[in-house]
C-alpha cells in the first residue's frame, strides 16, 4: 500500500487556478523531490497535504485513509510533519521547548497531573525530556537546548525546525526548501543529515528544493511542476534532460 | 411611522458624529496598526477648546471649530511624536499601553482645577435651537448644521486621501512602511500628517457633540471614543468607507434600541451586534480577510 | 532528587516566613488597617492578573474584558455567600468555588465563539463582552433582587482575611507555575509564538486556547470571589473596562510571559496607586492621576518588553536535567 496517494488535486484562489490535476503516489521509504520554478504551486501542494488549505478538488489518502477535510493538527497526529520555507519556530521559546511541544499530543498525562505534579506527570515529562534531548543530539544542537531560538544562527534554526518535525513522530516528512540560504558545505551536511534521519526514524520524505545539487544527490524520484501542473516526473537524470523541464527553467539559470 | 423616521434622523446625527471620531481611529490603525486609545480624549479636548472659543474668547462658532481643529491637530502630532513613535517597531502592545497612558494623562490633566476642572459643565449653544416640524417629524437647526458640517468634512477627507499626493502617501504607508520608504515617501511626516488630520476631525466631532448634547467634562471622550472605535472595527478597521458605514450602523442601532427596546440595554445590544458581526465577518463588514502566507 | 526536595522545602519555608512576617506586622500595627486593605487588594489583583497572564502573556489571546470575569466571580460568589453564608469557612470555600466555576464557565461559553478571532478583533469582542456584563449587572436586580443592580450589592459576609488571601494567592501561583511548565503551558506559548506552526505540529490550537481562556477567567472569578468577601460593598462599576485596562497594564508592564513580572507588578502597582496619595499629600493629591499616567508612559517607553521581559525568578522554574546523559548513544 502506498504511504501517500494524491489524485486530481486542485485549488482555486479567487479566480486563479493555483494547482491543477496534481497526482502523486509515494511508497514507504522513498525520498521524492518536488521541484519547479518559483510560483509553480509546490508550497501550495504542501499546504493542502498538511491541511492548511482545503483543496477545491481531488483526494489525498494517507496510510489508506482520506485526510481531506482534516485539520492540520489532526493530520500531524496521523504522521505527517513539515518544515517551512521561511522558518517558523516559536522564537521566544527555548530550543528544548520548541521540540518538547511537538510531543504534546502524546504527552500521556492530563491537566490534573500537571496541576498536581503527580508521579505520572514526572515520569512522562522525564520521558519527553529524554526523547527531546535525543533528537537535539541527533541534530547536533543539544548544547543549545536552553537558548531562545531567536538567538540562534540561521543554520541552527533550520536544525531545530527539523528536530521539531521529527518530534511530531512522522512517517512522512515534508521539507520545504530545507537548504535555502545554505552554502555548499552546509548543503552537503544537510544531505547527510536527511539520509541519516530517514534511516534512523524510518521516514518517507517529500521535499521541495531549488538547490539542484541536493535534489540530484538525495532524491530517488522527482516531480516537476510549472504553473500549477506537473510537467514531468521520473528519475533525476531523466528529468534533467526532459525538454519541458529545461524550458520551464530556461533563462532562470536554475539547472545546475 | 413618523416616530420611526424621527429615530432614523436622530440615529443619523449620532452616527455621523461617530464617523468623525472613527475616521481618526481607522486612519491611525491603517498606518501604524495602533488602537489609539487617546483619540477619544483628543475629541474631549476639541469639545473644550471649541466651547471656550465661542463662549469665553468670543469667536464666531465656525472659527472656534477651526481653532479647535488646529489645537487638536498639534496635540495629535505631539502625542504621536512623544508616546508612539519611539515604540513604532516595538511589539504593538507597548504602544497600546502608551496610548492608555496618554489617555489617562489627558483625562486627569484636564480634570486639574487650573486646566478645565473635574466638573460637568452644561454649555450654552452658540446659536439658538430652532425646531421645524415636517409632517410629524421634527428637525432642529442643530441637526441640520451637524449633518452639513460632517458631510463637508467627509467629502474633504475623501478628496484628501484619494486625490492628493499626501493622501497617496498615506495609502502607501498604510500598505507597507518599507515599500513606502523605497518609493521616496517620508514615512514619519506622513504618519504625523495622519495624526493631524485624524485629531482635527475628532475636534470637529467634539465641538459638534457639545453643541448637540450640551454637556462637557474631562471624561466625556471615553464612551464616544470606544463606540466610534467599535464602529470602525465593525466597518472594517483601516477602511475609510468602513469607518463611515460602521458609524452609521452604530448610530442607528443605538438610537433604535433606546427607542424601541430599552435605553438601559442600549450599549449591551450595540456590542452584542458588534460581536455577532465579527463572528460572521472576522475583519468587519468592508474589511478584507487576509490568508497568511506560509 | 535531594536537590529538588531541598528547593521545594526552601520555597515552603520562604512562604511561611513571609506569611509570619506579614502577620506580625499586621498584629503589631506596623501595617495599619489602611495599608492592610491595600495589601489585600494587591493580592486579589495578583490572582486576577495571573489569569490574564495565562490568557494573554502565555497564550497570546488579547482580552480587554478581564475585569468582567472578576465581576462575574464576585457577584456569583457573593450571592452564594449571602444565601448559604451560615456555614462559615466551608461556605466561603463554596463561594470561592462558585465564583471560579461561574466565571470559568462564562469564559468557556464566550470563548467558543470569540477565540476564533485574531488579536485586536478579539480584544474588541472581549471589550464588548465587558460592556454587556456591566449592563447585565446593572440590571440584575430585576431578576435577582439581592444582586442590587446598579445600586451595588451589600451584605456579603466579610470573611476574607490575610490567611485566606495570602494562601489562596500562593496556591494560585503554584498552580499557574505547574500549568505553565507542563505540556499544556508549552502548547500555550507555541500558540502565542506562531499559531499556524503550532497547529501543524499537532497542537489542537482551538482547544488549547479555550483551555487557557477558561482557566484564566476562572482565576479572575476566584479573585472576584475574594473581592466580594473583602469589601462590604461591590457595584458593577468595580468591574468595568477601566479595571480591565488595569489588569492589562499589570500584565504588560510586568513583561508578557513572566509570572514573576505579573506578581511583582500587581503588588507594586496597587501600592504605587495608594502610595502616591501619601507622597503627594492632600495639597497635590489631584495630580495623582496625571503622575500615574506619566509613570505608565515612561515605564513602557523605557522598558517596552515589560519590567521582567519574559524572565522568571529562578526558584519558580523547574530545572530540566537529563536523567541519563548517555541515553542518546544507545540509539
Amino acid at each position: 500500500m502506498p504511504l501517500l496517494e494524491v489524485k486530481g488535486l486542485g485549488i482555486n484562489f479567487g479566480g486563479l487556478r493555483a494547482v491543477n490535476r496534481f497526482d502523486l503516489t509515494i511508497e514507504p521509504g522513498e525520498v521524492v523531490g518536488l521541484i519547479g520554478p518559483n510560483g509553480a504551486g509546490k508550497t501550495t501542494v504542501f499546504n493542502m497535504i498538511s491541511g492548511y488549505f482545503p483543496p477545491t478538488d481531488g483526494t489525498i489518502v494517507f496510510k489508506g485513509r482520506s485526510i481531506v477535510g482534516l485539520k492540520p493538527y489532526q493530520i500531524a497526529r496521523l504522521g505527517i510533519a513539515r518544515t517551512f520555507q521561511n522558518i517558523r519556530l516559536f522564537r521566544d521559546n527555548s530550543v528544548l521547548d520548541n521540540v518538547r511541544v511537538a510531543f504534546h499530543p502524546r504527552a500521556g498525562y492530563g491537566l490534573i497531573d500537571a496541576f498536581l505534579r503527580t508521579p505520572r506527570f514526572r515520569a512522562k515529562e522525564a520521558e519527553i525530556n529524554e526523547r527531546a534531548f535525543e533528537l537535539l543530539e541527533t541534530l547536533n544542537i543539544a548544547d543549545k537546548a536552553n537558548t531562545a531560538v531567536k538567538n540562534l544562527p540561521y543554520g541552527d534554526q533550520r536544525r531545530v525546525e527539523i528536530a521539531r518535525a521529527l518530534a511530531v513522530g512522522p512517517e512522512l516528512l515534508l521539507l520545504d526548501e530545507p537548504a535555502a540560504g545554505m552554502n555548499p558545505a552546509e548543503v552537503q551536511q544537510l544531505v547527510e543529515l536527511i539520509r541519516f534521519i530517514k534511516q534512523k526514524f524510518n521516514l518517507t520524505v517529500l521535499l521541495i528544493e531549488h538547490q539542484m545539487g541536493l535534489v540530484m544527490n538525495l532524491c530517488e524520484r522527482l516531480v516537476v511542476m510549472d504553473f500549477g501542473e506537473i510537467i514531468a516526473r521520473g528519475l533525476p537524470h531523466e528529468v534533467r534532460q526532459n525538454p519541458k523541464v529545461l524550458e520551464a527553467y530556461l533563462g532562470k539559470g536554475a539547472v545546475a | 411611522m413618523e416616530s420611526f423616521i424621527q429615530q432614523v434622523i436622530n440615529g443619523l446625527q449620532l452616527g455621523l458624529m461617530y464617523a468623525l471620531i472613527a475616521l481618526g481611529y481607522t486612519m491611525v490603525y491603517g498606518t501604524i496598526g495602533l488602537i489609539n486609545f487617546a483619540h477619544g480624549d483628543v475629541f474631549m479636548i476639541g469639545a473644550f477648546v471649541g466651547y471656550l472659543g465661542y463662549s469665553s474668547w468670543g469667536l464666531p462658532w465656525p472659527v472656534a471649530i477651526i481653532v479647535s481643529m488646529a489645537v487638536c491637530a498639534a496635540l495629535g502630532v505631539i502625542i504621536e511624536r512623544i508616546a508612539y513613535r519611539p515604540l513604532r517597531y516595538a511589539p504593538k502592545i507597548a504602544a497600546l499601553i502608551s496610548a492608555i497612558g496618554v489617555s489617562f494623562f489627558l483625562e486627569y490633566g484636564s480634570s486639574l482645577k487650573f486646566i478645565f476642572g473635574p466638573d460637568y459643565r452644561v454649555v450654552q449653544r452658540p446659536f439658538r435651537s430652532i425646531t421645524w416640524n415636517l409632517g410629524g417629524v421634527s428637525i432642529t437647526n442643530i441637526q441640520v448644521v451637524i449633518m452639513a458640517v460632517v458631510i463637508i468634512f467627509l467629502l474633504f477627507l475623501l478628496f484628501l486621501v484619494f486625490k492628493t499626493k499626501i493622501g497617496a502617501a498615506m495609502r502607501t504607508v498604510s500598505f507597507d512602511h518599507d515599500a513606502a520608504r523605497l518609493m521616496g515617501v517620508d514615512v514619519d511626516k506622513t504618519i504625523s500628517f495622519t495624526f493631524a488630520i485624524g485629531s482635527a476631525l475628532a475636534a470637529v466631532g467634539g465641538v459638534l457633540y457639545a453643541i448637540a448634547y450640551p454637556q462637557i467634562y474631562p471624561f466625556m471622550g471615553i464612551m464616544p471614543g470606544l463606540k466610534a472605535f467599535t464602529a470602525a472595527v465593525l466597518g472594517g478597521i483601516g477602511q475609510i468607507p468602513g469607518a463611515v458605514l460602521g458609524s452609521l450602523i452604530m448610530g442607528q442601532v443605538e438610537t433604535m434600541t433606546a427607542a424601541y427596546i430599552s435605553s438601559q440595554l442600549r450599549d449591551a445590544i450595540a456590542f452584542a451586534i458588534l460581536i455577532l458581526v465579527l463572528l460572521i465577518r472576522p475583519s468587519g463588514i468592508l474589511g478584507r480577510s487576509q490568508q497568511e502566507k506560509i | 532528587m535531594f536537590q529538588k526536595t531541598n528547593k521545594m522545602l526552601l520555597m515552603v519555608i520562604g512562604a511561611v516566613v513571609l506569611y509570619v512576617l506579614l502577620k506580625i506586622m499586621i498584629t503589631t500595627g506596623v501595617i495599619n488597617p489602611y495599608w492592610q486593605r491595600v495589601l489585600f487588594y494587591s493580592l486579589i489583583v495578583t490572582i486576577g492578573a495571573l489569569g490574564l497572564g495565562i490568557i494573554y502573556g502565555f497564550t497570546g489571546q488579547f482580552s480587554l474584558g478581564h475585569a468582567a470575569f472578576v465581576g462575574l466571580g464576585a457577584y456569583s460568589a457573593g450571592y452564594f455567600s449571602k444565601t448559604f453564608g451560615q456555614y462559615g469557612g466551608l461556605s466561603f470555600i463554596g463561594a470561592l468555588l462558585v465564583g471560579m466555576v461561574f466565571a470559568g464557565l462564562m469564559g468557556f461559553l464566550i470563548g467558543v465563539p470569540v477565540l476564533r478571532l485574531k488579536s485586536d478583533y478579539l480584544g474588541i469582542a472581549t471589550l464588548g463582552f465587558g460592556f454587556i456584563v456591566k449592563v447585565a449587572l446593572d440590571n440584575a436586580d430585576k431578576i435577582i433582587p439581592e444582586l442590587g443592580g446598579a445600586r451595588g450589592m451589600v451584605g456579603t459576609p466579610q470573611v476574607a482575611n490575610l490567611e485566606w488571601l495570602f494562601f489562596t494567592a500562593l496556591i494560585v501561583i503554584v498552580l499557574t507555575r505547574n500549568f505553565i511548565f507542563s505540556t499544556y503551558g508549552r502548547a500555550c506559548t507555541s500558540i502565542r509564538e506562531d499559531e499556524t506552526a503550532a497547529d501543524m505540529i499537532g497542537v489542537n490550537t482551538f482547544k488549547t486556547k479555550l483551555m487557557a481562556f477558561t482557566f484564566g477567567c476562572a482565576l479572575a472569578g476566584l479573585g472576584g470571589g475574594l473581592y466580594a468577601h473583602t469589601y462590604p460593598f461591590i457595584c458593577p462599576g468595580d468591574f468595568y473596562f477601566l479595571q480591565s485596562f488595569d489588569y492589562l497594564i499589570v500584565v504588560v508592564l510586568g513583561g508578557l510571559g513572566s509570572m514573576t513580572g505579573t506578581v511583582v507588578t500587581a503588588i507594586g502597582w496597587a501600592f504605587l496607586l495608594e502610595g502616591l496619595r501619601f507622597v503627594l499629600g492632600p495639597q497635590f493629591v489631584d495630580f495623582r492621576g496625571v503622575i500615574y499616567a506619566l509613570i505608565l508612559i515612561i515605564t513602557i517607553l523605557v522598558r517596552r518588553q515589560g519590567i521582567f521581559g519574559g524572565k522568571e525568578f529562578g526558584f519558580l522554574v523547574p530545572q530540566v536535567r537529563r536523567e541519563k546523559p548517555d541515553a542518546a548513544l544507545r540509539g
